[in-house]
């Protein structure tokens, strides 16, 4: 019984003998056709919100003040800096974003163990373009019959002037699409002035021709390809998925063995085995990969569900129980032929693991982001010459020293020094305090470079002496410290 | 490793196998897509057309140059043009602004001063060392006691004409060969140098006769480096009562000096460096730090005890390295 669903012959590849198999095939044209239900209109909903976002973020304002963009989220690359709301990246804060990939990883982990490839399915933008350009060759050219019979028939002025009027439409998205990535990199109303009016810079323009080629090409012609060739999601999938993950399933202890209503009917009524599927293929033809989900899972099945919603439109108008095609387990399927309880366990080590580890990690890193410094230091000793004795007998050490300023405003700090009993403090061209302490001003947003000479009397130093740096904001109170040594002959 | 088995149709896929089979397991010889086919093609054709049009193959005494007539020499002489071009604004302020002036403004210090360091190390570590540490008989330009001055100006003298050097304008002053040119006894040069000694409160040696070395001192170093040997920069004669030494405060250092003269040369660097480069570098000179009473001079007194007010709280002369969204973009 579950050898028909397992045998997948490829009808158009399968050579008669071994010196015929090709060594090349073209891509077999998939026309999917129109499909409503429960999955489709999750897949509108999130199509619209997840490209919504992706092309209007970009105009979100955020006020942060005279000295920095008002742009919500921006990739400052000549600044070095990133904004997202109200946090501030810099370059040597990196790890916030080693932190959010891995919580992407854990997500696609989790989403995994739950319900298979659904990042496939739903959101992967792959999928989600592919999608929005599948509605436009539909809205344009008609549905899968009339597109088969285009593909297949004459080339008249309406089918030409269609084909033409569905590419113009693809390439305007594509071009928006493109248009869109470059504003997360610059102020986007003052970018989008300069693009109308051809004064942006040329680095715009050749990023938003990349984007739209890749978008043209990737979601009007490579489509699943780009699932099955070239994405490594597919790979790594099936290392990851086990026996309880939910995937959409073909449950052939119902539908087989499979046959029209009628003959099925007539086979029930005399007590013979008949399945539910009545083999009417309307799977296949709404499928965006172009798979028979009825041979089971494999690895062009991205999980969009759109079968589901085909085959419970189906059985809704034959009058039989919906639900032939469903979210479920390859075991489940084997349970109920022999008899047993169906197990259906999202809550398991597996999936507990992923969501504790994603708490865990964003825990981590809310409270580094909580917790973070709002100024740095950074010491570093002169190499060349470690020491220097002054005419008095007494011995200096030079630093380099880097304060970064991470707010959006200028602060003005005191440098101290921890270590030496008579020390005096200097900084090339600096002001020093009642105290003898350097004071450096920092711009907003800003880092300064300082050398600082630590003076000390004596001549009885040790060759090398721990020393602490502390900076302290003057308004604030904040410090930073840094270690380093004196060094004396 | 895998067994050889013989090619066959795969019962399922209807699919070839390659005849490699893994514990059993064997391997689909799926069909390439023709695109990739297509892709691989493309790639060929690229790379025939750049070794057309680029400078590609190896000659045993040349290369083929390529029909575009590119060469990486001209980029880089176009990067380092767009370069100069970036920085013309800062240059010309460097040009034509006095070394006050410089030192007032932040930004422009920065700049002299990362353009010192450079000119630094392609002209002035060979003597001095690559941090400006000296070496016997070189002087250490990071600390405190200078022959010719530590002022701006002063620096500035030194690096354009030198000392000794090819320059008329150049600084003079020679330390005698007391002993070589027969102008005092072996004696007298050993009393005189237990004396120097003596100066900067170093032990004397057993039998020292410092009062004989005074006198000698008095009658023949003083009218140099000065009654109680504290040098005279107009001369570049040295500092003798403090802790620095030029050659090394050892007896028979000193006798050496005493008895063959001293008289390093430091290059009129006017002569092969533009008046630009010679700014940066008495900028660059200056903020090692030699002179740190000049450090805290900027309004013309010392600013210890004197922080600036709150509000206009511009950095003094720091280095201020750009790195935040000051301008807008």
């Amino acid at each position: 019984m579950a050898d028909a669903p397992l045998v997948r012959p490829l009808a158009n590849t399968t050579p008669a003998s071994i010196e015929d198999a090709p060594l090349y095939v073209s891509r077999k044209p998939i026309y999917p056709q129109a499909v409503k239900g429960r999955f489709r209109t999750i897949k509108w909903v999130l199509l619209a919100h997840t490209l919504g976002i992706y092309y209007f973020l970009p105009f979100i304002r955020w006020d942060r003040g005279p000295n920095a963009l008002d742009q919500a989220i921006l990739v400052d690359l000549a600044n070095g800096r990133f904004y997202f709301f109200f946090i501030e990246i810099w370059p040597q804060e990196v790890y916030y974003l080693t932190g959010l990939l891995v919580l992407a990883s854990l997500a696609l982990f989790l989403m995994n163990a739950v319900a298979g490839r659904i990042w496939c399915g739903y959101l992967c933008p792959q999928t989600v373009w592919t999608d929005l350009f599948y509605a436009v060759e539909r809205l344009i050219e008609g549905d899968r019959r009339q597109r088969m019979k285009n593909a297949s028939g004459k080339l008249t002025f309406d089918v030409v002037a269609r084909k033409l009027l569905k590419h113009s439409v693809w390439l305007l998205i594509a071009w928006w699409t493109g248009g869109a990535w470059v504003l997360y990199f610059a102020d986007a109303p003052t970018l989008v002035m300069e693009l109308a009016t051809l004064q942006a810079p040329a680095i715009a323009y050749i990023w938003i021709a990349i984007l739209t080629f890749t978008t043209y090409t990737l979601a009007g012609f490579m489509r699943e390809q780009v699932c099955t060739y070239m994405c490594p999601w597919p790979r790594i999938q099936a290392a990851l998925t086990d026996e309880y993950a939910l995937n959409v399933t073909y449950r052939y202890d119902r539908g087989e063995p499979r046959g029209s209503a009628k003959k099925n009917n007539a086979l029930k009524a005399k007590g013979l085995p008949a399945g539910d599927c009545i083999d009417c293929a309307q799977c296949v033809a709404v499928c965006p990969t172009g798979v028979d989900i009825r041979k089971g899972l494999q690895l062009d099945c991205v999980l969009c569900g759109l079968c589901i919603d085909a085959c419970d439109t189906v059985m809704t108008k034959i009058g039989r129980p919906t639900g032939l095609i469903a979210y479920d387990t390859e075991m489940n399927v084997q349970a109920r032929i022999e008899g047993r309880p169906e197990v259906r366990r999202i809550v398991r080590p597996r999936t507990l693991l992923y969501a504790v580890l994603i708490v865990l990690v964003s825990a981590i890193m809310l409270t580094a982001l909580a917790l973070r410094q709002r100024i740095d230091l950074s010491v570093m000793h002169d190499r060349n010459p470690i020491f220097v004795r002054l005419s008095d007998g007494s011995i200096r050490n030079a630093f380099t020293i880097r304060v970064a300023n991470k707010r959006l405003e200028e602060r003005r700090y005191a440098l101290s020094v921890e270590g030496l009993a008579q020390v005096s403090l200097d900084a090339v061209g600096g002001t020093i305090d009642q105290q003898g302490r350097p004071v450096l001003a920092v711009r907003p947003d800003q880092t300064l470079e300082a050398r600082i000479l630590v003076t000390a009397q004596g001549n009885r130093l040790p060759s090398t002496t721990e020393l602490r740096f502390t900076l302290t904001d003057l308004a604030s109170g904040e410090t930073a410290h840094a270690n380093d040594h004196f060094k004396a002959p | 490793m895998s067994q050889e088995t013989h090619e066959q149709i795969d019962a399922v896929t209807g699919v070839s196998t390659t005849g490699h089979s893994w514990d059993e397991i064997q391997e689909l010889n799926n069909p390439l897509p023709r695109w990739w086919l297509w892709s691989f093609y493309a790639t060929i054709v690229w790379a025939i057309a750049y070794c057309i049009a680029y400078p590609a193959w190896p000659l045993v005494s040349s290369y083929t140059k390529g029909v575009l007539d590119w060469h990486s020499r001209e980029a880089i002489v176009q990067d380092l043009d767009a370069l100069k071009a970036q920085r013309a604004g800062t240059t010309a302020k460097l040009a034509h602004a006095s070394l006050e002036e410089i030192r007032q403004d932040p930004e422009l210090f920065a700049f002299a001063r990362a353009q010192g360091k450079a000119a630094f190390g392609d002209n002035c570590a060979g003597c001095h060392g690559a941090g400006g540490a000296g070496a016997k008989g070189y002087p250490n330009l990071n600390d405190d006691d200078w022959l010719w001055g530590g002022s701006l100006t002063d620096v500035e003298k030194t690096i354009r004409f030198g000392a000794r050097s090819t320059s008329d304008k150049g600084h003079q002053g020679t330390m005698p060969a007391f002993g070589r040119d027969g102008m005092l006894k072996r004696q007298e040069l050993a009393h005189t140098a237990d004396y120097v000694r003596s100066l900067s409160g170093l032990p004397a040696e057993k039998g020292a006769d410092l009062a004989a070395g005074a006198k000698v001192f008095a009658e023949n170093c003083a009218a140099c480096h000065g009654d109680k040997g504290q040098g005279n920069k107009e001369l570049g004669a040295p500092n003798l009562s403090d802790k620095i030494w030029l050659f090394g405060s050892d007896k028979a250092t000193i006798m050496e000096s005493l008895w063959n003269g001293r008289g390093g040369v430091m290059p009129a660097w006017s002569e092969r460096l533009d008046d630009t480069t010679v700014k940066a570098l008495t900028l660059y000179v200056n903020s090692l730090g030699g002179r740190p009473e000049a450090l805290r001079t900027r309004n013309g007194h010392s600013a210890v005890g004197n922080e600036r007010p709150a509000g206009n709280c511009r950095p003094l002369a720091l280095t201020q390295i750009k790195e935040g969204p000051q301008s807008s973009s």
